[in-house]
């Protein structure tokens, strides 16, 4: 270059020389810069609201995982029948409130006489496992394949985004029942409810991952145009390089999102689907299938409905308001 | 610093480094059930140029003329449709991603955008160390202390090694994607609209960052601009590009003293001056009329022949070539300015060609306009205003 010009150099060149000075004098502690994963963590530990949620998560998780523990403390366990507990004439428990005592905490179920705390407390491994479970498998199908479609583009793009169009236009719980009901008891060495569990878990997460299929694609569309994937590819980066570690790393935020928002409406499905009687069997205790028992007692007996539905109620709307807490503090541009 | 300069001092001052033949890029543009291809967007269509060792090439034209394109072309991060690229005179056109790792270490890209050239997940120091992760090399104790060099090279400070970068601003960003493409010192760097995204007063510090740069480490460039002062301020030599071709290639002071192509001309009476007084010395600003049309059909003949105030029939027929009409100006018109007319039997203007183009006197309400060019003016300041002094007393 030929044409000198140094005025605005000056300003530049004593500030670098200023700023290795002080580097100098600083010595070795070095400026710790804050990732954008901190930053949504500060923004989650302000919003109240989904805090509150994801405790709730968290003691429903602890719940799940010490049940036996928990049932043991209040002296019950979920398959002792009681039925000295229940009035002979109507078969619903006797006294008030479902039979609601100091040994019973929210009463005893009719007929059988079991206690309804340690069925709900047993309850909530179904509802958690099956959640959880089926919301990894649709991760990771729907990551790998809108990943695949979103980078690759072309007949890979079209055939993947079809099937993920057909999938959502499927009946899925018509299907699922279907399915269920035609399982048979015995399947790669689990019997009776293990059969049942994996099936629905599988079932769900398959129907499930189109969602964050789309999701994934797009997002993976609009980041491989960015000029740091250029970037990458100009210093020799190969396919795999960009995909693990420019593109990957900008997908886990929504990944994230539709995760969280994910797993209420499996435990939804899981609750609706043994409401049904097409989840897991009695008498392995599920919330949904308490729900669907006590519609014949709903005028005699209305704490045995109460119970199970505001369990659902009250983890779902726990996973939910965490979720929300969670994408607005990953996405500092979305709603608020 | 000292190690690299000598490093990339092995090719002397003036050889050819890069050669570029016949390059084109056409995207197919694809209809119907079958994928069929029914046309293409000829965005670079058929450019030869050379870069020399330690000179800067400046590119300019309209958005949409193919210079970014063309920039991708040369770093191969797109494959050319036809044409070659040779650098140090190996044939890179065709190599695929493994074969070109080994010349990335010397050819390297500034991006445009410094908000989307940096990978919002990676800190600093990851982002300035990739080149030398990607490419296997351990510099001389280890990458970290040559991450934090680089970052001082470029005026950053180094303790910011773990910072992310929405953590700095846009002309500290760009620094960044300077640092970056500087890690392997490479010989030589293509700098896509290095500064028209940032501020007017970031763009001068930015520009004048690479002209140190260039003279400590023995640095090529071509820079992509579409600012024209920018250009004149860092170029030795300068292309000016109209649809996917060169239209004129020429020294900077040839080019802006006498432009011969009427696009080139037509582009410099744009320039604005800052200067008032100065500005009478300017008679007019030429206009041209209507949008560049479309790279899928370009104009048969010259390409300019459509917005041209000189087109005559041949311009609708034949090509005009790229010839050296003046030492070391180069020009592709019938009819340059500045020079003899290259096909002087043809003196029947098209029709077109008397309403191509205003002529807007100039002096009246151009004092706004006059900041783009103030960055870069002051230096070329008394040359300028001689250069234009010559450009409209022709």
């Amino acid at each position: 270059m030929t044409a000198p010009l140094h005025e605005p150099t000056a300003d530049a060149a004593p500030s670098a020389a200023e700023e290795a000075s002080l580097a100098e004098a600083g010595g070795a502690q070095a400026v710790q810069g804050r990732s954008l994963g901190r930053i949504a963590w500060e923004r989650l530990k302000r919003d109240k609201l989904a805090l509150t949620g994801g405790i709730v998560v968290l003691v429903l998780i602890v719940i799940a995982i010490l049940a036996p523990a928990i049932a043991h403390l209040v002296g019950q366990d979920p398959e002792t029948h009681h039925e000295n507990l229940i009035d002979p004439l109507f078969s619903t428990p006797k006294g008030s409130l479902g039979g609601i005592s100091g040994d019973h905490l929210f009463g005893v179920e009719p007929v059988s006489g079991r206690d309804v705390f340690a069925r709900i407390v047993y309850g909530s491994r179904v509802s958690l496992l099956v959640g959880f479970l089926s919301a990894v498998v649709a991760v990771i199908i729907g990551t790998v394949l809108g990943i695949l479609a979103g980078f690759f583009g072309g007949w890979v793009d079209a055939a993947i985004s079809r099937v993920m169009d057909g999938l959502l236009a499927f009946p899925q719980l018509l299907f699922i029942i279907a399915l269920v009901s035609v399982m048979p008891n015995e399947m790669l060495g689990l019997t009776g409810t293990d059969v049942r569990l994996f099936v629905m878990i599988l079932v769900i997460g398959f129907f499930g991952w189109p969602y964050i299929g789309r999701v994934v694609r797009g997002q993976t569309l609009s980041l491989r145009e960015r000029e740091y994937v250029e970037a990458a590819r100009s210093l020799g980066a190969g396919r795999l390089y960009i995909l693990f570690k420019e593109l990957l790393p900008n997908l886990v935020a929504p990944i994230i999102v539709y995760t969280t928002m994910m797993i209420p409406t499996n435990i939804l499905t899981e609750a609706a689907l043994s409401f049904l009687g097409v989840g897991v069997k009695p008498p392995t205790a599920s919330w949904g299938q308490m729900l669907s028992s006590a519609i014949d007692y709903y005028d005699s007996d209305p704490m045995y409905m109460v119970i199970p539905g505001v369990a659902i109620f009250i983890t779902v709307l726990a996973f939910n308001l965490f979720g929300d807490g969670v994408r607005d503090a990953l996405d500092p541009k979305g709603s608020r | 610093m000292n190690q690299k300069s000598t490093g990339t001092q092995g090719a002397a001052a003036g050889d050819v480094l890069l050669k570029v033949n016949g390059l084109q890029k056409h995207f197919p543009i694809r209809k119907g059930m079958l994928q069929r291809q029914v046309g293409a967007v000829k965005a670079v269509d058929g450019i030869d140029f050379e870069v020399r060792s330690g000179e800067t090439l400046g590119v300019v034209g309209e958005s949409g003329c193919g210079k970014s394109t063309m920039g991708r072309l040369i770093t191969r991060l797109l494959e050319p449709t036809a044409g070659t690229v040779e650098f140090e005179g190996r044939d890179i056109t065709h190599l695929g991603v493994s074969g070109m790792r080994p010349m990335r270490r010397d050819v390297q890209m500034i991006f445009q955008d410094p908000y989307s050239s940096l990978n919002p997940r990676h800190t600093i120091g990851t982002i300035v160390g990739a080149p030398f992760r990607l490419q296997g090399v351990t510099p001389e104790g280890g990458i970290k202390k040559e991450v934090q060099r680089l970052l001082e090279v470029v005026g950053l400070n180094p303790e910011h090694y773990n910072r992310y970068p929405h953590e700095f601003s846009g002309g500290q960003r760009q620094r960044i994607g300077i640092a970056r493409a500087l890690a392997l010192s490479p010989k030589l760097v293509i700098a896509d609209e290095p500064v028209s995204a940032l501020d007017v007063s970031i763009q001068a510090q930015v520009v004048n960052l690479l002209d140190d740069l260039q003279d400590e480490l023995g640095l090529t460039y071509v820079i992509i601009a579409h600012d024209l002062s920018v250009v004149r301020h860092v170029s030795d030599r300068i292309a000016v590009m109209y649809l996917g071709k060169i239209v004129e290639l020429a020294d900077r002071s040839s080019l802006y003293r006498a432009p011969m192509h009427p696009y080139t001309k037509a582009l410099l009476s744009a320039v604005p001056i800052p200067d008032p007084r100065r500005r009478s010395a300017k008679s007019e600003r030429i206009l041209l009329k209507g949008d560049v049309p479309s790279p899928i059909a370009p104009p048969s003949g010259c390409r300019f022949h459509t917005r041209c105030w000189k087109a005559t029939r041949i311009c609708t027929t034949q090509e005009p070539p790229l010839i050296e009409l003046k030492p070391g100006q180069r020009v592709a018109c019938h009819h340059p300015e500045n020079a003899e007319d290259q096909a002087p039997q043809d003196t029947q203007l098209l029709s077109a060609a008397r309403e191509a183009i205003e002529l807007v006197p100039v002096g009246r309400d151009e004092a706004p306009a006059g900041q783009g060019a103030a960055a870069a003016e002051p230096a070329t300041g008394s040359e300028g205003a001689a250069a234009e002094g010559t450009a409209s007393g022709e």
